[in-house]
C-alpha cells in the first residue's frame, strides 16, 4: 500500500527535481533475489532536515548506500543538485554507521577529520597548518577538540560518532547524509549532533538522516520519508508522519496505541 | 667478520646482495603496510605461490625459442603474469561464488604451487643442465647474483615506492573506511587492485633474494612490528620500511659471514627478532608496558579501596592492600591507621560522596561520565563547583573538610 499525499506530489514535479539536493528515481536494490529496496522514488527537500524512517530491514541504510553508489543498484537513477552523482560528489558528505569500522586502526582523531580534506588535497599536496586548523575547528563544533591527539579506539561510541560528523563537516558539503547517527550513543552526543545538524540547516544545507527513534522525529525533523522496501510516504512531518503512515510502514510491529501516542507527541 | 659484513667489506657479491636485500626489505615493508591495514595480509601468500608456474612456463618458452632459460627479467615477467592470474582468481572466487576469501586463497595458493612444482620437476627431467637454478626461486638464491639483477631489484623497488607515495592517501582511506571512501567517489575496487599489484611487484622483485615461500614474511612482519610503535598509519608505513630495510641488510650481511647460510631465511629471522623485541619492549602497545600498566592500575584500585575501608572502619583482608597502605605510611604494622592515613581516608570518602552527588545531577552529566572510582574529583570539577557540591552533602554523613 502506498499513501501518496498531496504535498508529496507537489514535491516531485520536474521543476523541483532540478533543484533537489538528492533525487532518486525507480531505485531497486537487491541482495540475491530478494529486493531490499524496491522501485523507490525519493526527493530530498533543500534546506531541510529529512528523516528516513522504517522498521528494521526496511532498506533505509541500503537506500542511502545505493543512492551514493556504495552498493550496486539493480535499477534506478540518482541526481544530486540536478547533476549526475559522479559530478556532484564533492557536494555530498556521508557519515556511515560506526559498525563497519576497525577501531584499532592506527589513526588519531585529527587524522580522521583530515580525511575529509583528502579530496581537496588530492594525492600529493602537503597538509598545511591551515588544514589542521580547519580540522580542529570542525572538532570544536562537535565538542571533541580536546581529543584530537587520541587514537580513535580510545573514544566512547558517541565520541566516535561525533568525530565522523566532524570529518563530514570538514568537507564543507551542501548535502549531509547520516546513517543512524544516534544509534547507541549517549545523551550528550545526541544533543551535540542535533545542534550541529540544526546549524547546518540554518546555513541552508540539506540534511538526511536514517533514523530509528520514532519518539524524536517531530522534535528533530522537518520532513520524513517512510520506507518499508518500497516508499510508504514522504512529506512534511505534520502530513506524512501520521498514525496511518506509521501503520502502513510498520504493520503489526507497533501497537496501534503506541503509534497514536508517537504521532501526537 | 660481522663488522666486515655490515660495512660491506666481504666482496662484490655480498655487497650487491646486501644492498639489494635492504632495498627489497624497504619496499616490502612499506607496501605490506597497506595490505596489513586493509586486513588482506594473506592475499600475499596466494600471490607469491602463484608465481611459480609462471617461472616454469617462462623457462620452457625461452628454451623452446632457443634462448638461455635463466634470463632473470623474462622469468620475472612470467612469474608476474601467473601471479596476476592467481590474484584475479582469488578475487573472482570471492565475489562470484559463495567461497570466503580465506578459502579462495587456500585453493589458489595450493593449486598454483602444485602446478608450479610439477613444471619444475618436468623441467628437471628434461635433462638440460641449465635448469638447475630454478628451484632457487622457492627459497631464494643469492650466490650467483649479478649486477644487473641487483639493479633490477633496485629499480623495481624504487618504482613500487613511487607508486605507493602517489596512492597512499586513497589506500589509507579505503583501508580505514571503505564505505566512506566509496561515498566520496573513490574507485575502491581499483584501489584494492592497485595495492595488490604493488604487492605482486614486490613479490616478483623479491623472488631472487628471499624466494616465494618467505617473501610473505617480509611483507607482513615489518608492518606488524611497526604497529607496536605508533598510532598513525603513515608512520606505520615509514617504520615498516625502516624495519624491513634493516632486516634485509642485516640478514644479507649475516648470511655472508659463513658459507652455506641461506640469505632469505636469515633475513626473515632478523625481521622476526625485531618483531620479538617490539612485542615485548615497545612502549604503549608492548607486552611489558601492558603488564606494568595493569600493575599500576591494580595498585591504584587497591589503594583506593583500602582508604575507603579505613574511612568506614571496615577490616582489610587483602594482603596487597595492606602492604600498599603500610608502604605508603598510611597504616601502622598492626593495621591501625596513622594520622596521615586517617586524613587520606577521610578525603577519599568525601570524594566518593561528592561523586555520588555529581552522578545524580544531570547538570554534571559530562563530568559524571568520567567517574571510574579512581579519578580525583578536583581534576574534573573546579574548586567552586566542588564547594557547591559540598554544600549539598547532608550534614549527618558529612565529613569535616
Amino acid at each position: 500500500m502506498t499513501l501518496t499525499l498531496a504535498a508529496v506530489d507537489g514535491a516531485t514535479t520536474p521543476e523541483h527535481l532540478d533543484h533537489s539536493p538528492l533525487a532518486v528515481r525507480g531505485m531497486t536494490v537487491s541482495y540475491g533475489q530478494k529486493p531490499a529496496v524496491f522501485s523507490v522514488d525519493m526527493t530530498v527537500v533543500p534546506g531541510a532536515m529529512t528523516a528516513i524512517i522504517g522498521p528494521n530491514g526496511a532498506g533505509k541504510s541500503t537506500l542511502l548506500k545505493a543512492a551514493l553508489g556504495i552498493v550496486p543498484a539493480v535499477s534506478g537513477q540518482v541526481t544530486v543538485f540536478g547533476q549526475p552523482l559522479a559530478q556532484a560528489r564533492a557536494r555530498i558528505a556521508y557519515v556511515p554507521q560506526r559498525a563497519s569500522i576497525d577501531w584499532d586502526f592506527p589513526t588519531r582523531v585529527i587524522d580522521v577529520v583530515l580525511m575529509g580534506l583528502y579530496r581537496e588535497l588530492g594525492l600529493l599536496r602537503r597538509l598545511r597548518g591551515h588544514h589542521r586548523a580547519r580540522a580542529l575547528e570542525c572538532l570544536d563544533r562537535v565538542g571533541m577538540r580536546g581529543f584530537a591527539e587520541r587514537q580513535i579506539g580510545q573514544l566512547s561510541g558517541g565520541q566516535q560518532q561525533r568525530v565522523f560528523l566532524a570529518r563530514a563537516l570538514a568537507q564543507g558539503a551542501d548535502l549531509y547524509l547520516l546513517d543512524e547517527p544516534f544509534a547507541g550513543v549517549d545523551a550528550a552526543t545526541e544533543k551535540a549532533i542535533i545542534s550541529v545538524l540544526k546549524s547546518l540547516k540554518a546555513d541552508g544545507k540539506s540534511v538526511v538522516v536514517v533514523h530509528h527513534d520514532l519518539a524524536t522525529v517531530t522534535d528533530y525533523f522537518d520532513h520524513v520519508f517512510l520506507i518499508n522496501t518500497s516508499r510508504v510516504a514522504q512529506g512534511p512531518v505534520a502530513d506524512a508522519f501520521t498514525p496511518d503512515t506509521l501503520q502502513a510502514a510498520y504493520g503489526g510491529r507497533l501497537a496501534t496505541q503506541q503509534i497514536e501516542q508517537i504521532a501526537r507527541a | 667478520m660481522l663488522t666486515d659484513a655490515l660495512t660491506l667489506q666481504l666482496g662484490y657479491n655480498a655487497t650487491l646482495v646486501a644492498i639489494g636485500a635492504a632495498l627489497l626489505g624497504l619496499a616490502a615493508g612499506v607496501t605490506g603496510t597497506f595490505l596489513f591495514l586493509r586486513k588482506r595480509a594473506l592475499v600475499s601468500d596466494a600471490i607469491s605461490h602463484a608465481t611459480l608456474p609462471g617461472v616454469g612456463l617462462a623457462f620452457l618458452v625461452l628454451v623452446a625459442l632457443g634462448g638461455d632459460g635463466r634470463s632473470l627479467p623474462w622469468l620475472l615477467v612470467g612469474s608476474a603474469i601467473s601471479a596476476w592470474i592467481g590474484l584475479l582468481s582469488v578475487g573472482w572466487l570471492t565475489r562470484r561464488t559463495r567461497l570466503a576469501e580465506d578459502a579462495a586463497i587456500g585453493a589458489v595458493l595450493s593449486v598454483f604451487f602444485g602446478f608450479g612444482i610439477v613444471l619444475l620437476t618436468v623441467i628437471q627431467t628434461l635433462g638440460r643442465g641449465k635448469a638447475a637454478g630454478l628451484d632457487g626461486f622457492l627459497l631464494g638464491s643469492t650466490a650467483g647474483m649479478l649486477r644487473a639483477d641487483a639493479l633490477l631489484i633496485a629499480g623495481g623497488g624504487a618504482l613500487v615506492l613511487l607508486v605507493v607515495l602517489v596512492l597512499h592517501r586513497p589506500m589509507i582511506q579505503v583501508a580505514f573506511d571503505s564505505e566512506y571512501a566509496a561515498a566520496r567517489g573513490l574507485p575502491v575496487h581499483r584501489i584494492d587492485l592497485a595495492m595488490m599489484g604493488l604487492v605482486l611487484a614486490v613479490t616478483v622483485v623479491g623472488l631472487k633474494i628471499v624466494g616465494l615461500i618467505l617473501i610473505v614474511a617480509l611483507l607482513i612482519i615489518p608492518p606488524v612490528t611497526a604497529r607496536f610503535w605508533t598510532e598513525r598509519a603513515g608512520r606505520v608505513a615509514l617504520l615498516a620500511g625502516l624495519f624491513g630495510g634493516l632486516s634485509g641488510y642485516m640478514g644479507a650481511a649475516l648470511s655472508a659471514t659463513a658459507p652455506n647460510l641461506p640469505t632469505g631465511p636469515i633475513i626473515v629471522l632478523v625481521a622476526f627478532a625485531i618483531f620479538l623485541g617490539s612485542l615485548f619492549f615497545a612502549p604503549g602497545r608492548g607486552v611489558l608496558a601492558a603488564v606494568l600498566r595493569h600493575r599500576r592500575f591494580q595498585m591504584r584500585v587497591h589503594m583506593r579501596q583500602g582508604l575507603l575501608a579505613l574511612a568506614q572502619g571496615q577490616p582489610i583482608y587483602e594482603a596487597l592492600t595492606l602492604r600498599l597502605l603500610r608502604r605508603a605510611g598510611l597504616v601502622r604494622p598492626d593495621g591501625v591507621a596513622t594520622d596521615d592515613g586517617r586524613a587520606r581516608a577521610a578525603k577519599a570518602l568525601r570524594d566518593e560522596k561528592r561523586w555520588e552527588i555529581v552522578r545524580r545531577d544531570l547538570t554534571h552529566e559530562a563530568a559524571a561520565q568520567l567517574y571510574d572510582g579512581l579519578r580525583p574529583i578536583e581534576t574534573v570539577l573546579t574548586a567552586d563547583q566542588i564547594d557547591e557540591i559540598d554544600a549539598r552533602i547532608p550534614p549527618a554523613t558529612g565529613v569535616p573538610a
